[in-house]
């Protein structure tokens, strides 16, 4: 047999998935080598949504640069606030009062809940399973809500300022809370009975894009599909900030790794956050929601990481100052990001169908992979 | 052996579709029919913006300090003023906002010393040109006047 053979040999097929495609959850192109249904490789393309948000950054101020932050994950607008207030409010040496702290708990953990809700909606829509998109919609517009009332806007909300928050809590916020911690946790549980133990759902995901937790952490994969495969690493817990280390909580993981064990640890972990949010809200300290930081922030020449635990994994923002009132240089880590990076690591030899449920357990969201 | 009649009878099936049958009541639905029904926003809503005017005497508020437009983020605001020769003090004479480049942050409220900017519970920013998007000081003082549908 020569190695040109007959047409039936070159079995090889390059096919383009997105940016169009609606279950890449965004713009994201991949370039699949397929050999039948198997995967041979991928490769992706990035940038379709590339706004030059680092290089904005370098033309505001530390203030005005906090709204821009907000559209990279724009399904997690409040972690992303947080983190970068957390950074700049290192670089100024200045800390958010306790009361700001608590606020800022609760807010971020909503946001968890409601990103999550995004995931498991879009998610499950991809395999096939439309019911769950209405039911995590419905849930996720009680966080919105909460949001709107708090500082004015659902998505992109810039609800903190550096050195703590700029709106007090409105009258209910705490009743607010507890009723959607009261009506959330029994509908974790209709959520499960739609899909934890439904046959289709298990036996197409089990198995599905495993990544190992030495390829996690090869790869720097943070956040649930790093705590999917046995790592018990919660930024949370691990770098405590804005007071995590006054809540009482767990770390869900799995050891498996594959896309059925993210699945349960996200799960898992809006349960968990429904318990951080009783504590926050149970004891809110009072006083001033604003530390005492100078009007234009000037940081001092110097420089400053910090990671917070975002829903989707570790996200940075490291922040270099020449002491003037615009950052010098912006960096962020962007989970999903890094995330996606190993998206070829779990494709490969699996069938184009599953490649669907890998990007989607993935939980990228391509503002912040092409920021 | 429970597992094998589980698989029979399609018990997971039948228990979603449980779940999906308990939504069914009419009360439930959550979906709003918008034109015809009003969303209710909240009262801190960041949406169309807003240049109050004393109502006792309708001056406006504005100082013309210029505060809000540097505040700004996207420099989208341009306060045109002039110095009043009997007072000393700045007359406010022209007030663009461009709200086709607004991210709705918030910043020039938050910046404004008078409260004259503020930014109003109005959603309704649609129009038929990109100039329409830019509002002069009239529009801003008066609002928005969205198309009105029958229904």
């Amino acid at each position: 047999m020569t190695m040109a053979g007959t047409f039936l040999d070159s079995t090889e097929l390059v096919l383009n998935m997105g940016p169009q495609h609606p279950s890449t959850h965004g713009v994201l192109r991949v370039i699949l080598k397929l050999d039948g249904e198997r995967v041979l490789g991928t490769e992706c393309v990035i940038g379709y949504l590339h706004r030059g948000v680092e290089k904005i950054a370098e033309n505001r101020t530390y203030a005005m640069f906090a709204p821009y932050v907000d559209r990279m994950d724009y399904v997690a607008a409040v972690s992303n606030g947080l983190g970068y207030c957390l950074a700049v409010e290192k670089l100024l040496n200045a800390e958010a009062t306790p009361r700001a702290q608590a606020v800022r708990v609760i807010l971020t953990e909503l946001n968890r809940i409601g990103s999550h809700l995004l995931w498991l909606g879009t998610h499950a829509l991809d395999i096939g399973a439309i019911t769950p998109l209405f039911y995590c919609m419905r849930e996720r517009e009680y966080t919105l809500n909460i949001f709107e009332k708090y500082c004015g806007a659902r998505l992109t909300t810039h609800a903190f300022r550096i050195g703590g928050l700029q709106y007090e809590t409105y009258d209910g916020f705490e009743k607010d809370v507890l009723e959607f911690c009261d009506m959330f946790l029994p509908k974790v549980d209709e959520y499960e009975e739609l899909l934890t133990g439904n046959r289709i759902w298990i036996e197409r995901l089990t198995n599905v894009g495993i990544l190992n937790a030495a390829d996690c952490k090869d790869y720097g994969v943070t956040g649930p599909m790093l705590r999917a495969a046995g790592v018990k690493w919660d930024i949370r817990k691990a770098l405590p900030y804005s007071g995590y280390e006054k809540y009482d909580f767990e770390i869900p993981t799995r050891e498996n790794g594959d896309t059925y064990d993210r699945y349960i640890v996200r799960m898992q972990e809006m349960r968990q956050s429904v318990r951080i949010l009783r504590q926050a809200v149970a004891d809110i300290p009072a006083g001033p929601i604003m530390a005492k930081v100078p009007k234009v922030i000037k940081p001092p020449v110097g420089e400053a990481y910090v990671s917070i635990e975002a829903p989707k994994g570790e996200l940075g923002y490291y922040i270099v100052s020449d002491g003037s009132t615009q950052p010098w240089r912006v960096r962020v880590r962007p989970p999903s990001f890094v995330n996606l990076q190993a998206l070829d690591k779990m494709a490969r030899g699996a069938l184009v169908a599953d490649v669907v449920a890998i990007i989607g357990t993935t939980d990228i969201v391509l503002g912040e992979v092409d920021r | 052996m429970m597992g094998l009649l589980r698989k029979i009878f399609l018990a997971d099936l039948f228990q979603g579709l449980r779940v999906t049958f308990r939504t069914q009541n009419p009360k439930n639905i959550v979906t709003e029919q918008y034109p015809a029904e009003r969303p209710k926003v909240a009262e801190r809503y960041r949406g169309a913006p807003r240049l109050n005017i004393n109502p006792e005497n309708g001056q406006t508020l504005c100082i013309a300090c210029d505060l809000c437009a540097l505040a700004c983020p996207e420099t989208l605001i341009v306060v045109g003023w002039e110095r009043n020769p009997e007072t000393k003090r700045k007359d406010l004479v022209t007030f663009t906002y461009d709200t086709s480049r607004c991210m709705f942050c918030g910043l020039c409220e938050d910046a404004c010393p008078v409260d004259a900017l503020e930014l109003t519970q109005d959603f309704e920013l649609a129009s038929y040109s990109r100039e329409g998007a830019i509002f002069d000081r009239q529009t801003l003082e008066e609002g928005i006047k969205p198309t009105k549908y029958r229904f």
